[in-house]
């Protein structure tokens, strides 16, 4: 059936005209209690940043589930009203974005197995004539992440791409009370060369 | 008949891959792929929970003015008005119902309204050229707007973008996004543009360009152009006592 469906084309350059919202980075509000915040930089072949990027994030709240038809267990009990799921940020000048969210539960597999907890990346410029899809999944879960069978097949050192790095403080808000171990993560996301990120067939 | 039950008690839906429809990444006619295309081959990721769920933005987001382009300032924009309608579809062919649909555009001069954006063509101080609509039960969208303009771009010497509207697409999963452009028929920038040339299979390009619409044309007032999009659908579930009958 893939002969009837619409290809996709670049975002272009101009993106920043509609896509962005204040909103948008902030999968939950700044303020709630055990936010995280997502950092990083989005880089070409040559090592420059790239400025003119978006960044969309999706994934499970803190129990593991989604609000939505097709999680069969239904939403989470516990509620997370001002949860969103659905993080949107476009690239500055120096190529950084930066996602406040919740750090999502692990999720079960149909196979019966156990997914470490992650995030779904989105990756759009310029130059990219369809999105780059990658996945986020963190540093302080190296027993799920053992065990994750998407990581599992992804050979060393590639795997490390996907792994975000603690940090000791958001650069924005370097005094924030929030701001502690394990609370800031830097993701760099590299479309090529060095260090390339690892991108999946989704 | 009982569907097929996973050791988890999970049973998700499947979305079809969209073979040979999206333009390769390093398509070497639009120069700035070339450093920013991964060269190393996609990993196949199964589509678990995070892929078959996916964000259902609503109407939360849209303002009265975001399906009219031209009602969003003092005075009417410059250029043809037309009527943008059609549907949004899975390769299924059934609606996608109450999905965003984003859009942005140059004015009728060609220009983008964007501080990066330096063609020296007029602004339109009655012209933003963005707007945002949600789809109804039937998978429909409507913008009113106006027939934006070429204009050159970098890539090559005269390079010129046929008109186009760019088009974001959630569908109601992490697999459905798309990003698009949609153009004009009988663009004669259309076999030149590196960009809508990057989709190789001739019946997938001409699914990008909009066909006039008599019908959806108002008398007196604006051309109709109607253009549906196609995004991954699921696939048919198939149970195992069917594939045992086989």
């Amino acid at each position: 059936m893939s002969e009837g469906m619409t290809p996709s084309q670049t975002v272009g350059p101009f993106f920043a005209m509609r896509l962005p919202w204040p909103e948008g980075p902030f999968v939950v509000p700044e303020d709630t209690p055990g936010a995280i915040t997502i950092i990083g930089r989005m880089y070409d072949g040559a090592g420059n940043v790239i400025p003119d990027g978006l960044v969309e994030t999706w994934q499970a709240d803190p129990a593991g589930r989604f609000a939505h038809p097709d999680d069969p267990r239904g939403p989470s009990a516990a509620g997370f009203a001002a949860f969103r799921g659905f993080g949107r940020c476009p690239t500055a000048v120096d190529g950084s974005f930066r996602i406040v969210t919740l750090k999502p539960g692990p999720l079960p597999a149909p196979d019966g197995g156990t997914e470490a907890p992650h995030l779904d990346v989105s990756v759009f410029c310029r130059g990219l004539l369809d999105r780059v899809v990658t996945r986020l999944y963190f540093p302080d879960e190296q027993a799920a992440n053992a065990a994750d069978p998407v990581l599992a097949s992804i050979d060393e050192p590639r795997r490390q791409t996907l792994i975000a790095v603690a940090e000791p403080a958001d650069p924005a808000e370097p005094n924030s009370s929030l701001a502690g171990p394990d609370t800031v993560l830097r993701f760099d996301i590299r479309l090529q060369g060095d260090g390339e990120t690892v991108f999946f067939d989704v | 008949m009982t569907p097929d039950v996973s050791p988890s008690g999970l049973v998700l839906p499947s979305y079809e891959r969209p073979d040979g429809v999206h333009p390769a990444l390093d398509f070497t006619g639009y120069r700035s792929t070339a450093l920013r295309h991964p060269k190393q081959p996609l990993v196949l990721l199964p589509q678990r929970l995070t892929e078959v769920t996916g964000p259902l933005l609503g109407n939360d987001l849209i303002l009265p003015t975001d399906t009219d382009l031209t009602m969003q300032h003092a005075g009417e924009p410059q250029g043809q008005r037309i009527i943008l309608s059609g549907r949004v579809l899975d390769s299924g062919g059934r609606p996608v119902p109450d999905t965003l649909v984003e859009i942005w555009q140059t004015n009728a001069a060609g220009r983008y309204r964007h501080a990066r954006e330096h063609h020296p063509a007029p602004l339109d101080p009655n012209f933003t050229g963005v707007g945002r609509a949600m789809t109804d039960a039937g998978g429909n969208y409507r913008f009113i707007t106006i027939q934006p303009g070429a204009y050159p771009w970098g890539n090559h010497h005269n390079a010129w973008r046929p008109a186009h509207i760019h088009f974001s697409l959630f569908g109601r999963a992490f697999t459905q996004r798309l990003v698009t452009q949609m153009y004009f028929p009988g663009d004669p920038l259309q076999p030149i543009d590196p960009i809508f040339n990057s989709v190789t299979d001739p019946k997938a390009r001409e699914r990008m360009v909009a066909q006039f619409d008599i019908d959806l044309t108002q008398p007196e007032w604006a051309l109709g152009y109607r253009w549906d999009i196609v995004l991954r659908g699921p696939r048919a579930t198939v149970f195992e006592s069917e594939v045992d009958d086989e």
